[in-house]
């Protein structure tokens, strides 16, 4: 008597919220395990995990800091990802909005007025915009598959940065380092509390889930996006653009990463550097899903993945545990969250009686006919 | 001349790893499923393969060995996007980054061993004809292997019953599925077949192309070997091509680099990833053909309603 | 009789008060890749090792922090746990370094191949150039094509000094040498190391020497029948026939000096610029390819370095267009070395720019 999967007739509301916390439960126990075999006590590392890193303001705001890049473009991706086009290729779209961003501060070095920070999010929007254009432009013209051109495009994007680090915007006085002039203060963000690196970004993000909400609930062009995905022939039926939502969403976000990527280098970081991104590309297309593709729930997964990042360097500082134990406690976290998603739509029956199996199978029928229509 | 058959030798061991790696994907794929986490499961396969190895002796049970670390990192994704309907885009990256951790905490004592590599095969006599038998007939095992692996898979794909039968599942499942077809066991074996083909490819780079363990030598091998599937628009002798192009240049670069051309290394560097960007664009023009291949329920949850 | 026990017991009381001390020393590391990288990251895990065994003091590491955003908050989180001395072991983290240290001005900073200094934070590197003046120099006596193949990894000072120390001295025993390089943009990418060593051995090249992090080019080397030298630590393992020597990178004498200095208050801020004399840049054994006569050679151009009679950066010195740029008799100031962007003479192609 194998425990089987039962698709639910309507999905659960409770699931919806308590499935986070089996698998928060799920991943303890499993980590547990994890930690014994190591030799850690697993008080003590999960502590160090997810107390730890938030147990004073400062690390709240450090969480909020780390959050902010994977809130931006997890919730803008989810809204491609809703219409079923791939862009994976985030990572080099922050890429370009930072050297944008960047190269506008560099631009106006020394110099002082209110317009120099909003001109580096907006040029720096216009960065991840044309590097997420150039994709668009390709799969509606050419039909080349977005995966390949915009992963392509973020290693281009990378070797670029590089290139012009190396170059025209190395510090003049840097001993030839690969690294541009400070920023001065007029082209940083403003901190938002004093003594902590809590910045503008932070508030842009927030912003932006909002702006994510309505758009996809209250907007004409959200139902386009949901039925695109949902159903590409009853939305072209319809008479929906198929690549007007492939520019919309694409440009949307680009943008989201290219200002995430301005906000990097005129926030935290305050310089170019050949690096400004850890990974926030692709670490954002995790989040958007975990995030079930809702704004809300984007922006408790991409604060749940930066409390992962910080609580593996309090595991390293406090238990001598290797920066590898953390990437298996977060693979270990997100297939359980992952998994335990199941319980929204399906419920687990043990016994063979399956009374409620005939209703989705009408219901998936009647989806399929009107697909054809 | 000589410069050409070392380059193309070069080129061969460079396109080896992404050809296990994509041929495997492109299995997985056209059963309906799409795994992002070719980078973990190809990183676990070197850490398997060269531990086992190092304590074996034997480059046979090395492969096998990390064939079947593979599988088991595949065996993970696919029960959990199988059984449990998690999505797969995610699913597979998480996937990666669990297989850069773990193979980093299994490899930790096999930092600093060295290796001699797997032996390349002399074939007497024609391996001794000159450029021929130097290009052709005196490589390592697992150069065979992968371009075997090309024409079984070809042929599986195309001649077989089983690959209809995993054809029809990637295109409709529900169709399949009314046709008495188990799709999510066909969907299994399709995924730990790619796991499988992924831990050779990652064997590849620490058994063959550079024999040592050093954590993430992968070094994005498997992304590569994804966007090769796409590459291909899911055509196996077109993932051969892909291979070969994106290793081929790799390699040319670096020949042009040698040869003091006075071009910023960083712009050659990009040259591989915008050639595959090009020649993509140049083959996908013609849309109708792009449609046939690509596997109609990719990405798509299946659920028996019965 | 009696006053040798007193200064025994004096000199033992002071131990165990030092010892004391030690046990409630706490210091810091942050690493840039993974300390399996068996390359920088490890050899500066290496000195940390030999730390805890010299001193008795507790050590904590972070590694893989990505140069970012990321490394202000490691660094600062370090700070905030007590750690006393902090080793920031990345260019990358200089500016990071340096925020922090103004917050916690007490504790003491100590940051790799930077250029920024303050009261609080002292900078460290190694000059491995000298290093590469030997391999130089047994490369030029070595080579029968003339041609050196060389890896490197971004086109950073550093790099470049590797690359022109190597070619000088390759070409004062040897004019007829001309050095190839290769980029291949990473620090660590065992394959694309490997294919730039095969690409260079294809072009004619029959000495590879590398500025990247994985034994891979050796490797390459040893397959091919070239020689090649070790980096960052002996690869001798590696490469058992085609290792002529290896540059050690080794941090241990200079962290147990400066946490000592810590400990014992004496600690200041300052540039060190260590090279074979202090020890923080070795050379690993010849190889048995390597010929008395060529051993005799690099010896002398050792131990003239040592003492101070050669420096691998005297003139006369040539551009890439054989103009004389450094006169005979005058050398590169360390100040134009730490900066140093052109390629000279015998080096073969442009510097990315």
């Amino acid at each position: 008597m194998l425990p089987r999967l039962i698709k639910r007739q309507s999905p659960s509301k409770a699931m919806v919220y308590l499935s986070p916390i089996l698998a928060l439960l799920l991943t303890l126990l499993a980590s547990i395990v994890l930690f014994l075999i190591m030799g850690v006590s697993p008080s003590g590392a999960l502590h160090a995990f997810f107390v730890e890193p938030i147990s004073s303001i400062y690390g709240l705001t450090e969480l909020m800091v780390k959050a902010t890049p994977l809130i931006l473009i997890g919730v803008a991706l989810s809204l491609g990802f809703r219409a079923g086009v791939w862009n994976i290729g985030a990572e080099g779209q922050l890429i370009l909005g930072g050297l944008f961003g960047g190269a506008t501060a560099l631009f106006f070095y020394e110099k002082t007025g209110f317009y120099i920070i909003p001109l580096i999010l907006i040029m720096g929007a216009l960065g991840g915009i044309i590097w997420a254009g150039i994709v668009a432009f390709l799969k509606t013209r050419f039909n080349a598959n977005e995966i390949l051109t915009s992963l392509m495009l973020s290693y281009v994007a990378a070797l670029l940065l590089n290139l012009l680090i190396h170059g025209p915007l190395k510090d003049p006085d840097g001993f030839n380092f690969p690294e541009s002039r400070l920023f001065s203060d007029s082209a940083l963000l403003p901190i938002l509390y004093d003594g902590t690196r809590l910045h503008l970004g932070a508030v842009i993000a927030l912003f932006f889930v909002g702006i994510g909400w309505i758009l996809l609930s209250r907007t004409l062009l959200g139902y386009q996006i949901k039925v695109m995905g949902d159903a590409p022939a009853a939305g072209e039926h319809a008479g929906f653009s198929h690549s007007k939502i492939i520019w919309t969403t694409l440009l949307i976000s680009g943008g989201a990463a290219g200002l995430a990527g301005a906000i990097e280098v005129s926030g935290p970081i305050g310089q170019l550097l050949p690096n400004i991104s850890p990974g926030y590309g692709f670490a954002a297309i995790i989040v958007a899903y975990v995030g079930r593709l809702h704004p809300l729930g984007v922006l408790f997964a991409a604060l749940l993945l930066a409390l992962s990042y910080l609580g593996g360097e309090t595991a390293q500082m406090k238990l001598n545990l290797p920066v590898a134990v953390t990437g298996v406690f977060q693979g270990l976290l997100l297939f359980f969250l992952l998994a335990c998603d199941v319980l929204i739509q399906y419920k687990i029956r043990t016994s063979k009686k399956s009374e409620s199996t005939i209703a989705p199978a009408v219901k998936s029928s009647i989806k399929s006919t009107s697909e054809v229509k | 001349m000589e410069i050409l058959v070392a380059a193309i030798l070069t080129i061969i061991t460079a396109a080896t790893p992404l050809l296990f790696a994509a041929l495997g994907e492109l299995v997985t794929e056209k059963s309906g499923v799409l795994n992002l986490g070719v980078e973990g499961m190809m990183v676990m396969g070197a850490i398997v393969g060269f531990a086992a190895v190092h304590y074996s002796g034997s480059a046979t049970v090395a492969i096998f060995a990390s064939m079947l670390a593979g599988a088991s990192m595949a065996a993970i994704f696919g029960v959990l996007v199988l059984v449990f309907h998690a999505s797969q885009v995610p699913t597979g990256l998480a996937l990666t980054i669990f297989g850069i951790g773990l193979s980093a905490l299994v490899g930790q004592s096999m930092i600093g061993v060295a290796y001699d590599g797997i032996p390349q095969l002399h074939i007497p006599v024609i391996s001794d004809i000159p450029v021929i038998g130097e290009i052709f007939f005196s490589q390592d095992g697992l150069v065979y292997l992968s371009i075997f692996m090309v024409f079984a898979v070809m042929w599986f794909m195309n001649k077989t019953r089983a690959g209809l039968i995993l054809r029809a599942v990637g295109d409709s499942h529900d169709a399949a599925h009314a046709m008495g077809y188990s799709v999510l066991k066909i969907r299994f074996l399709a995924v730990l077949f790619g796991g499988a083909m992924a831990g050779v490819g990652g064997a590849y780079l620490s058994l063959a192309y550079s024999p040592l363990w050093v954590e993430q030598m992968t070094a994005g091998r498997g992304w590569i070997a994804l966007a090769l599937v796409v590459f291909a628009s899911w055509k196996v002798r077109r993932v051969l091509l892909g291979a070969y192009l994106f290793g081929g240049i790799s390699i040319l670069q670096l020949h042009a680099q040698a040869l003091g051309i006075a071009v910023p290394s960083q712009v050659m560097s990009m040259l591989p990833y915008l050639a595959t960007i090009l020649v993509l664009v140049i083959i996908s023009r013609d849309r109708s053909k792009i449609k046939l291949n690509a596997p109609a329920s990719l990405g798509k949850p299946f659920h028996a309603s019965r | 009789m009696f006053k040798k026990i007193l200064t025994s017991v004096a000199i033992a009381t002071c131990l165990s008060a030092v010892g004391i001390a030690n046990a409630e020393t706490k210091v810091g590391f942050v690493y840039v890749g993974p300390i399996g990288d068996h390359g920088w990251s490890y050899q500066h895990d290496q000195g940390r090792l030999a730390l805890e065994k010299e001193l008795d003091v507790k050590t904590t590491y972070v590694e893989s922090v990505p140069e970012g955003a990321d490394a202000e908050r490691v660094i600062r989180q370090l700070a905030a746990d007590g750690n006393e001395v902090i080793f920031t072991t990345s260019f990358g983290y200089m500016n990071p370094t340096i925020k922090v240290a103004k917050k916690f001005p007490k504790i003491k900073f100590e940051h790799a191949t930077g250029y920024k200094r303050a009261d609080n934070v002292g900078t460290y590197s190694g000059r491995f150039y000298e290093g590469r003046a030997i391999l130089g120099t047994i490369a030029g006596k070595m080579t029968k094509s003339n041609i050196i193949g060389y890896v490197a990894s971004f086109p950073i000072p550093e790099v470049i000094r590797g690359i022109d120390a190597m070619t000088i001295a390759a070409r004062k025993v040897n004019p007829d040498v001309t050095v190839k390089v290769v980029w291949v943009n990473s620090w660590f990418d065992p394959g694309k190391e490997g294919d730039a060593a095969k690409a260079l051995i294809d072009q004619g090249a029959d000495i590879i020497t590398q500025h990247t992090d994985s034994p891979a080019p050796l490797q390459v080397a040893e397959k091919r029948g070239v020689y090649g030298f070790g980096q960052a630590s002996d690869m001798k393992a590696f490469a058992p026939k085609a290792q002529l020597t290896a540059i050690i990178d080794d941090w241990a004498p200079y962290y147990v000096q400066r946490v000592k200095a810590a400990i014992d208050g004496s600690w200041k801020s300052d540039d060190t610029w260590d090279g074979l004399k202090a020890g923080m840049v070795v050379m690993a054994p010849y190889g048995d390819a390597v010929p008395e006569d060529v051993r005799e050679m690099a010896d002398k151009v050792k131990a003239s370095i040592i003492d101070g009679s050669f420096h691998p950066f005297q003139g006369p010195i040539k551009n890439q267009k054989g103009e004389i740029v450094v006169k005979e008799g005058e050398t590169i100031s360390d100040g134009d070395l730490s900066k140093l962007d052109w390629y000279v003479e015998g080096v073969d192609g442009t510097i990315p720019k």
